[in-house]
């Protein structure tokens, strides 16, 4: 399994380092402007948008709420104000065009976090994990919203790391890195990928949301894979990968329609044979198998979305 | 379908209900802890105050998403999200009235904000706001009680003359000077903490204190005469009533005037 603990060392040599790395780095500058619209206001006197992450207020005339954290207040059955239920409505139409839980790849301040504990783990070897299994994050979520409606109080927003993170960097309320150190030791050496891919409600809310988004990745050219395992061995949610990948004997589609995936294009960078692209989920077509360097590559212009 | 009694009749089914106590046990693990986090939360210290039109403490924990848009639209800095160690619930928005008081802006800005409404929207006039109420918590101390002039809480008062007024009494230690008493009247308080702040002393002898604490509700068991009167509007009995004059008689001594 050597491959798999030098994962990008073969793309890029075959495709350059800017293809191997692309949505790693589209991702961080995606992070990076999504914390910074945030941060102009206290730190340059320049106000894009107010708030957190929670619920802000952008330019003075775009709300935003996240959803899960307003399904929290409805399990308290408080009746909020117009602006919030405005705000979670947006942010739901926009989810479910660019595919749920991309809001776990590229928004949440919290992934580089998580990236960087699996960046590790892949760099120090560290192979062992405790098995938890992804639909964990489902009953998670759910005992979230029973405990808030039982005790009235909007409970996740107590432990919430993305929150706790966020507020931490936009308000300056240190102990908020608390929670998310706790996800870095968590997933560094308890388990691989532990807190997004098996725990976190918020992800698991935007990957309800993406059972029906329209933003996927598509193993188009899975004809030409050769089995090398590189993606499997970045992706943060691999069991997404193998339906669509090994769906040639069972005719499925090559479209990754599992809504665990992130759409972090991990796998598009990763794979020396240009088998993903990132696609829209009615996308069921497959590329010919022509050698790699003469395939008539479809232009991502979907790929660099965000939000 | 019948099988063969030492054999799961659907094996499927018997994973999924494993899966399933296995999951529901670790999510109810999980909603336990939350709940104790949730009832911890409850517990606000008594100098944290609330921003204008925040409703009741337990309601507004229903309803605040600690998104701080109260906080960024507050343009004196008076309000603040509690971080871990502060003591209110984490992420909820709260002020030091001794620290920097509410300077109960007209246009109330940190309410229009609040995007769920835990700050309630029907607030739109600063001085029926309930941040909380002022008492006077060191009678001992207050400058005016003792005798001396000082007046600074009643000056500052943005509700000068209704919430707080100088009650003037007799100096008993003299005997031949005024103590002019600041008296406050929480019906027209709105907690906004001028007088926490402006108190003189290096511990300030006034505070405001949350809702839930300065202001107790009467017992609904006491019936007040004078308020049941004027209820009915009249006398609750016709006339005073005649009674008997009971006494054991007298007994007769010997040798007494008949």
């Amino acid at each position: 399994m050597s491959a798999n603990l030098t994962p990008y060392v073969e793309a890029r040599q075959t495709k350059g380092v800017w293809l191997a790395s692309r949505f790693a780095i589209l991702r961080r500058a995606s992070q990076l402007f999504f914390l910074a619209l945030f941060l102009t206001g206290p730190l340059l006197g320049v106000w894009i948008a107010k708030g957190t992450i929670a619920s802000s207020m952008t330019l003075g005339v775009l709300p935003l709420t996240d959803p899960f954290v307003m399904l929290q207040v409805l399990a308290t059955r408080h009746w909020p104000e117009m602006l919030s239920l405005v705000g979670a409505v947006i942010v739901l139409v926009t989810y479910l065009l660019a595919g749920g839980r991309s809001y776990c790849a590229w928004v949440c301040p919290l992934n580089p976090v998580a990236d960087f504990a699996a960046f590790l783990r892949r760099r120090f070897n560290i192979t062992q994990s405790a098995k938890l299994r992804p639909e964990f994050r489902n009953w998670i979520a759910a005992a979230a919203l029973i405990v808030s409606a039982i005790t009235g109080v909007v409970v996740w927003e107590l432990v919430n790391p993305i929150t706790a993170l966020h507020r931490a960097l936009v308000f300056g309320l240190w102990f908020g890195l608390v929670p998310a150190l706790a996800v870095f030791v968590f997933d560094l050496f308890v388990a691989r990928h532990g807190w997004c891919g098996h725990l976190c409600p918020v992800g698991a809310c935007y990957g309800t949301i993406g059972k029906v988004g329209v933003l996927k990745v598509s193993a188009a050219a899975r004809s030409r894979c050769d089995d090398c395992m590189d993606c499997f061995a970045v992706c943060p949610e691999p069991h997404v990968i193998a339906p669509a990948l090994r769906g040639e004997r069972t005719g499925a589609s090559p479209v990754i329609l599992n809504a665990d995936c992130t759409l972090c294009g991990a796998c598009i960078d990763v794979c020396p044979e240009k088998v993903f692209r990132f696609t829209h989920r009615f996308d069921h077509g497959l590329e010919d198998t022509v050698p790699v360097g003469m395939s008539p590559q479809a232009p991502a212009t979907t790929a660099a979305k965000a939000a | 379908m019948s099988t063969a009694p030492d054999k799961p009749a659907n094996p499927q089914r018997r994973k999924a209900l494993q899966d399933m106590a296995r999951f529901g046990g670790g999510a109810a693990a999980c909603g336990v802890m939350l709940a104790a986090f949730a009832e911890q939360s409850r517990a606000r210290p008594a100098d944290a105050l609330r921003p204008p039109g925040a409703l009741p403490e337990a309601e507004f924990l229903s309803a605040c998403i600690r998104c701080g848009l109260c906080v960024r639209d507050c343009p004196y800095d008076t309000l603040k999200l509690a971080d871990w160690s502060d003591g209110p619930a984490l992420g909820t928005p709260y002020f030091h009235a001794r620290t920097v008081p509410c300077e109960m802006c007209d246009d109330i800005p940190c309410v229009k904000a609040c995007p769920t409404g835990a700050l309630d929207h029907s607030l739109v006039e600063i001085n029926k706001a309930k941040m909380g109420v002022a008492v006077i918590t060191s009678r001992e101390t207050c400058l005016n009680l003792q005798g001396l002039r000082c007046d600074v809480c009643y000056r500052v008062c943005p509700v000068i003359d209704k919430a707080i007024t100088l009650e003037r009494t007799h100096n008993t230690r003299t005997t031949k000077h005024a103590i002019f008493e600041p008296l406050v009247h929480p019906e027209h308080c709105t907690g906004c903490g001028k007088c926490e702040k402006s108190c003189v002393l290096s511990e300030a002898a006034i505070k405001v204190l949350p809702v839930e604490i300065a202001l107790v509700k009467q017992d609904a068991h006491y019936r007040r005469g004078w308020v049941e009167k004027d209820k009915a509007g009249g006398a609750l009995v016709d006339a005073p009533v005649k009674l008997e004059i009971r006494r054991p008689e007298l007994p007769k001594l010997p040798g007494a005037p008949q």
